[in-house]
């Protein structure tokens, strides 16, 4: 059995995603979803992970909790969750990993609860089997989560089903339920992409509280920019299974250096635009995991790629301190 | 006369219960909307999640027969129109739906899903409508060899195209628009933005845009309407209402926008509590239950929309502007 709760050596990080590569056998034959993808998850930090649909992003967290799906594989790599590499972990090992140090918020919270469960029962659920209460103490402790995550009137709550709660209380059960053991790292798949923009801000303010009381860091997946840039200390961007760019949320902001980088930030319509000008555009199509293209996987919608491009794959280089991006062009200040 | 002239629209839908499905109840989706639209003008819809944004555009075009009301649209009285009139109007108002994925029929080519309007219609014979179908495929930026091909054979963005073509094969007038790029990619979303401006300034149209995202309604629309629980709250222009804002939920609604820049983290606010049923509303003012300025007469009155002193296109239905 390994010990799971031994300190880290101070500075190394909770989460240490190396060179993974993520691939999956297809009747039409194996195709790589995750190209070599690293990043690092600091203690009590939120990390975001941003992409378009089919970039790599969500699976690469289900890798990191043993959950890829059935023909996904890990072909290349290590996860390192506290120095350890998960990818070796037996099945049983990785089931005492997820819940009690690796947990997940998901996206739709009407289909993750179980509509045929109160929503206490599926809280004090994991109560029961990762902390082996009893039934008393199991709701008692229950009870105290769903105050934890402000809902009101919680011993009532405690006997309602997922249908009798909006979806904003919904992913505050998830919430709940995924903070039940204390994790040392969240994992939150796009949690507020299904929720409307008040009840939104609601939840990430929730999240952002709970982040500064328990000290959990969080994976935040999510193609929103706006929560990014109002939840994240460190970013990685990721294009077709490639990061693309990484580094501090100030860094992939304020001196976004990736075309794509720079073509995600210009293309959204801001607050402050008047009617009618003319969005900028990053020009065709995200290409799919069948047909990727040959060099850099972004050179057919790039504005400025030159013939390299097509040749040879660019790799991360550093800018300043942790920021880096994969661009040969970069350095010509384009 | 304004070129949609919409007076009172009601529409509830029923609650059936007991062993015998009686109705014991209703739901009013969308109660008391007033508002008129010129020609070549863009009015943008916004609200939550099930603040009846969606049965107002469906009602408009009577998908949904309206429960009570007035609608006149091009100098013709919609709601009064016979079935047989109504399907003449109806070739000048067509709609584009918001999941790409689930508003094209899988078994049809895109020319096929083209054609149908004009089929049905019984437009043109078989040479003037290939001209036509060639024209909007080149309009709505795809290549014509698409035309032979099947729905999943495309993504999300180029789907979404092809529902624009066949909402402009008929020629329409009026176009709505529900949620037309929540669905797709950030970087795909404004390629699509573009494009109906694009055919708007082309041809003449006039849009209702159903949306949730204040960002994309303020950067396309000239009208704004904000919604919530079925009454529109504040109307004006984009300009009245970004810069202007009257009505706590619209100023609620503004505060909780998230901006890409982090810099600017921890500005936005949060509005409290959850949006009511609309099946058992709060009494008086819909919103005083989240209202942070909520006063006793809110509680007990319905609050009227009331032109904002001083400007004859922005009104707002709250107490705190008497």
């Amino acid at each position: 059995m390994r010990d799971f709760n031994s300190n880290q050596s101070s500075g190394s990080p909770l989460l240490n995603v190396r060179n993974v590569s993520i691939a999956f056998d297809t009747e039409k034959g194996r195709f790589n979803a995750v190209d070599d993808v690293s990043f690092q998850v600091r203690s009590g930090s939120t990390h975001a992970i941003v992409g378009e649909s089919g970039c790599g992003k969500s699976v690469t967290a289900l890798a990191t909790m043993g959950l890829l799906p059935d023909l996904g594989r890990v072909v290349q790599g290590s996860i390192l969750f506290q120095g350890k590499n998960v990818l070796d972990f037996t099945e049983a090992e990785l089931e005492r990993l997820r819940g009690n140090d690796i947990a997940m918020v998901f996206q739709e919270p009407m289909t993750a609860l179980n509509p045929v469960y109160t929503v206490g029962q599926q809280i004090s659920e994991v109560f029961r089997i990762h902390q082996k209460l009893g039934r008393k103490e199991a709701k008692e402790a229950a009870i105290q989560m769903i105050k934890k995550v402000r809902i009101p009137d919680p011993e009532k709550r405690y006997d309602e089903y997922p249908f009798q709660l909006s979806g904003g209380m919904r992913q505050r059960i998830l919430v709940a339920i995924a903070l039940s053991c204390d994790p040392k790292l969240l994992i939150a798949d796009e949690p507020t992409t299904a929720l409307d923009v008040t009840i939104q801000l609601q939840i990430l303010n929730l999240m952002k509280e709970l982040q500064q009381d328990m000290g959990t860091a969080i994976i935040l997946i999510t193609h929103d920019l706006g929560v990014v840039a109002e939840m994240a200390d460190d970013v990685t961007v990721m294009y077709a299974g490639k990061v693309i760019e990484s580094g501090s949320v100030f860094d992939v902001f304020q001196n976004p250096t990736h075309p794509y980088t720079r073509g995600l930030l210009n293309s959204i319509p801001k607050i402050t635009d008047d009617k009618g000008t003319k969005l900028s555009t990053i020009k065709g199509l995200v290409p799919s995991i069948f047909n990727q293209p040959k060099g850099c996987r972004f050179n057919n919608r790039c504005d400025i790629a030159i013939p390299l491009c097509q040749k040879a794959v660019p790799e991360l280089k550093p800018i300043s301190g942790s920021h880096r991006a994969a661009c040969f062009r970069m350095q010509e200040g384009k | 006369m304004a070129f949609l002239e919409v007076k009172n629209l009601d529409k509830s839908f029923p609650i059936k219960g007991g062993v015998f499905q009686r109705t014991v109840s209703s739901v009013k989706a969308v109660s008391g909307v007033s508002f008129s639209l010129n020609k070549g003008e863009t009015l943008g819809i916004v609200g939550e999640s099930g603040c009846g944004k969606t049965t107002l555009g469906r009602t408009l075009v009577r998908l949904y027969e309206p429960s009570a009301g007035d609608i006149q649209f091009d100098g013709k009285d919609l709601v009064k129109a016979s079935k047989s009139a109504l399907k003449e109007i109806r070739k000048d108002f067509q709609m584009i739906f918001q999941d790409p994925f689930a508003s094209l029929n899988p078994r049809m080519s895109v020319r096929a899903i083209i054609e149908e309007p004009l089929k049905l219609n019984k437009i043109g014979d078989q040479q003037e409508r290939q001209e036509k179908i060639d024209k909007i495929i080149k309009l709505v930026g795809l290549r014509p060899d698409a035309l032979n091909r099947y729905p999943h054979e495309f993504s999300g963005g180029q789907r979404q195209r092809i529902g624009i073509a066949r909402s402009l094969i008929l020629n329409p007038k009026l176009i709505i628009a529900d949620e037309p790029v929540s669905a797709l990619d950030v970087s795909i979303q404004s390629q699509i933005l573009n494009l109906l401006v694009e055919l708007q300034k082309k041809l003449g149209l006039t849009y209702i845009f159903i949306t949730h995202d204040l960002a994309v309604v303020k950067y396309i629309s000239d009208k704004i309407a904000i919604m919530y629980l079925g009454k529109i709250v504040e109307f004006g222009s984009v300009d009245d209402i970004f810069n202007k804002t009257k009505h706590p939920y619209t100023k609620a609604l503004l505060a909780s926008i998230l901006v890409p820049d982090p810099a600017k983290r921890g500005h936005s606010e949060a509005l409290g509590g959850d949006v009511p049923s609309p099946a058992n509303p709060p009494s008086g003012c819909v919103f005083h239950t989240r209202c942070k300025f909520a006063m006793e007469v809110c509680k007990n009155k319905i609050p009227e929309m009331k032109s904002v002193a001083g400007s004859n296109s922005h009104q707002s239905a709250c107490f705190l502007n008497d």
